[in-house]
């Protein structure tokens, strides 16, 4: 089957979503959405606000389960598993799919604690290896210049954007395989994003990296794929250089000119 | 002088009117204030006055003394107060802390969540004496003898819907965001209960069991008809044992000169702790914040 959903042949797809149906109670959020997501790439989903983005990307680390009221049918895959598959513990697969959110989230604890308490979830290190994992993980984020002198301070004490880089960093230190990214920047000012989206630059040399925003420039900006979706159908997918500049369908267009949305 | 910006003159007397409006408005809840502040300070002064004169070493140092004695303090009232109020808190706090944990992260929606709700709504509003009506029938009655362990399930019995009410209100304030972030880490929900969003609402957790410590300090009616009291010296809680509000309340209400005097220094550190462990516990919630 070819359809405008498939990745081209050079690359390898880390994440199949198959046949996905989500459910806000009575609410059909997401329908028959099928898309490849490649590995080691940037897919940027965009679209006008309640179009599915969101409810698409938490349904890839099976966050929604935290609410009864949602459900997800159809498969999500990951490298080949199906990670909708309720007997698979979601613990671990949310290890190998990290997830950063709008707002930044600091744990109430110190930087260095903020990083290390996923590590210990999953791994027992000596103080050497956690301390060297830490650093590493700081790095990672471009942020560890900036705390490196202060790692025993409280998290919530550095600014909105340092913040959000060590979310960043917490996710990437239990080493997954794939960064969900929800609107990273949304609560950040100019500077701090342009952090951000530099770091996401270097983050996907090692990791799948998904990211949904509102803002257009910042898809084109650090994408390889883009997904455009409206009304919880996936519109158009592809190439963000093709999806931006001779997209498909007239939709897409529409939204990417700012003739709508 | 001329006006350098000119404004129509409707929109003047608007203005004029509004400021009026916000005058009145700041006098009245000034005035409301002053109102309450007043007999707050009236009570504090009345209690310094009387209490601290009735104040000696001995009050802290001499059992409670007969009639008409030279000599006398309220060391056992105070041990006793000290022993309730300490392991009342340290059986109420866990279980409500528990409840509360219950309460905010498990059972907001279910039938149950919401039955325990409603009944340590029933529980937080009902009359200590109640309670310790509750307790003599269930406990006092039983054993056959008044008992320090009596006072101190009727104080836990005060301190449980306190501590359940604020640790809910308290862990229902630690926004989603953060508990999905724990989770998005793939915590188990018990670690994120216990390392996040319990630690998250930590201050305003304690401000609630020290605001119900303060609340069981001043008790009379819940240990009246338990604990009683005791003239003498005890440790043991299988006996009566003596308690600052009881003793007061005794000590109030005689003819005695010397039993007044002690129940006015009785008042005045209950009133103390009280007022110490309100400030502590407000410092501690703005520090939070």
């Amino acid at each position: 089957m070819t359809s405008i959903y498939d990745l081209p042949p050079q690359e390898k797809a880390k994440l199949a979503v198959r046949d996905l149906n989500f459910y806000y109670g009575g609410f059909h959020a997401l329908k028959n959405i099928n898309l490849s997501l490649p590995e080691k790439k940037v897919t940027a989903f965009i679209g006008p606000s309640g179009c599915g983005k969101s409810t698409l990307l938490r349904a890839l680390n099976r966050m929604f389960e935290l609410y009864p009221e949602q459900r997800a049918e159809g498969q999500i895959l990951l490298d080949g598993t199906n990670i909708l598959d309720k007997k698979l513990d979601v613990s671990l697969i949310r290890a190998k799919i990290g997830m950063v959110f709008q707002k930044p989230t600091p744990f109430p604890m110190s930087i260095y604690d903020n990083i290390a308490f996923g590590v210990k979830l999953f791994e027992t290190l000596s103080r050497d290896a956690m301390d060297e994992r830490v650093e590493w993980a700081l790095r990672k984020a471009a942020l560890w210049n900036e705390v490196k002198d202060k790692l025993q301070q409280s998290g919530s004490g550095l600014s909105g954007g340092q913040q959000q880089r060590l979310c960043i960093a917490r996710g990437i230190a239990i080493k997954p395989e794939v960064l969900l990214l929800d609107e990273p920047c949304s609560a950040l000012d100019p500077i701090s994003t342009g952090k951000i989206e530099e770091l996401i630059g270097e983050l996907k040399h090692d990791y799948t990296v998904v990211i949904v925003t509102h803002n257009m420039q910042q898809a084109a900006r650090c994408s390889d794929y883009t997904a455009y979706m409206y009304l919880g159908d996936l519109i158009e997918f592809g190439p963000t250089r093709e999806v931006f500049t001779k997209p498909k369908k007239k939709d897409t267009e529409d939204y990417i000119t700012g003739r709508f949305g | 002088m001329s006006a350098a910006v000119a404004f129509d003159a409707s929109r003047l007397s608007h203005h004029k009117r509004r400021k009026l409006v916000n005058q009145v408005a700041l006098a009245l809840s000034l005035a409301a204030m002053a109102f309450g502040v007043f007999w707050l300070i009236w009570i504090l002064i009345e209690t310094v006055r009387l209490g601290i004169g009735g104040l000696s070493l001995a009050v802290f140092t001499e059992m409670t003394p007969p009639p008409l004695a030279e000599t006398g303090g309220l060391a056992n009232a105070i041990f006793g107060s000290l022993t309730m109020v300490g392991l009342a808190t340290l059986l109420g706090t866990p279980i409500g802390v528990m409840a509360g944990v219950y309460l905010a992260e498990y059972g907001k929606t279910t039938w149950l969540g919401r039955v325990t709700q409603f009944i340590n709504d029933i529980l937080l509003s009902a009359p200590s004496i109640v309670i310790g009506l509750f307790i003599y029938s269930a406990v006092v009655a039983k054993m056959k003898s008044f008992s320090g362990i009596a006072g101190v399930l009727a104080l836990a019995l005060i301190v449980i819907p306190v501590v359940v009410r604020t640790t809910e209100n308290m862990l229902s304030l630690i926004p989603n965001a953060l508990r999905e972030a724990a989770y998005a880490l793939g915590t188990p929900k018990w670690k994120v209960i216990s390392a996040i969003t319990l630690k998250a609402a930590r201050a305003g957790v304690i401000t609630g069991v020290l605001l119900a410590v303060a609340r069981i300090a001043g008790e009379t009616a819940p240990l009246l008809f338990t604990a009683l009291s005791n003239q003498f010296w005890t440790s043991n809680l299988g006996e009566p044992m003596a308690s600052l509000p009881v003793t007061i309340f005794k000590f109030a209400m005689s003819p005695y000169e010397n039993w007044q005097k002690l129940a006015w220094a009785g008042v005045f550190i209950i009133t103390m702790g009280v007022l110490a462990l309100n400030i502590i516990a407000r410092t501690m919630l703005r520090n939070k914040n």
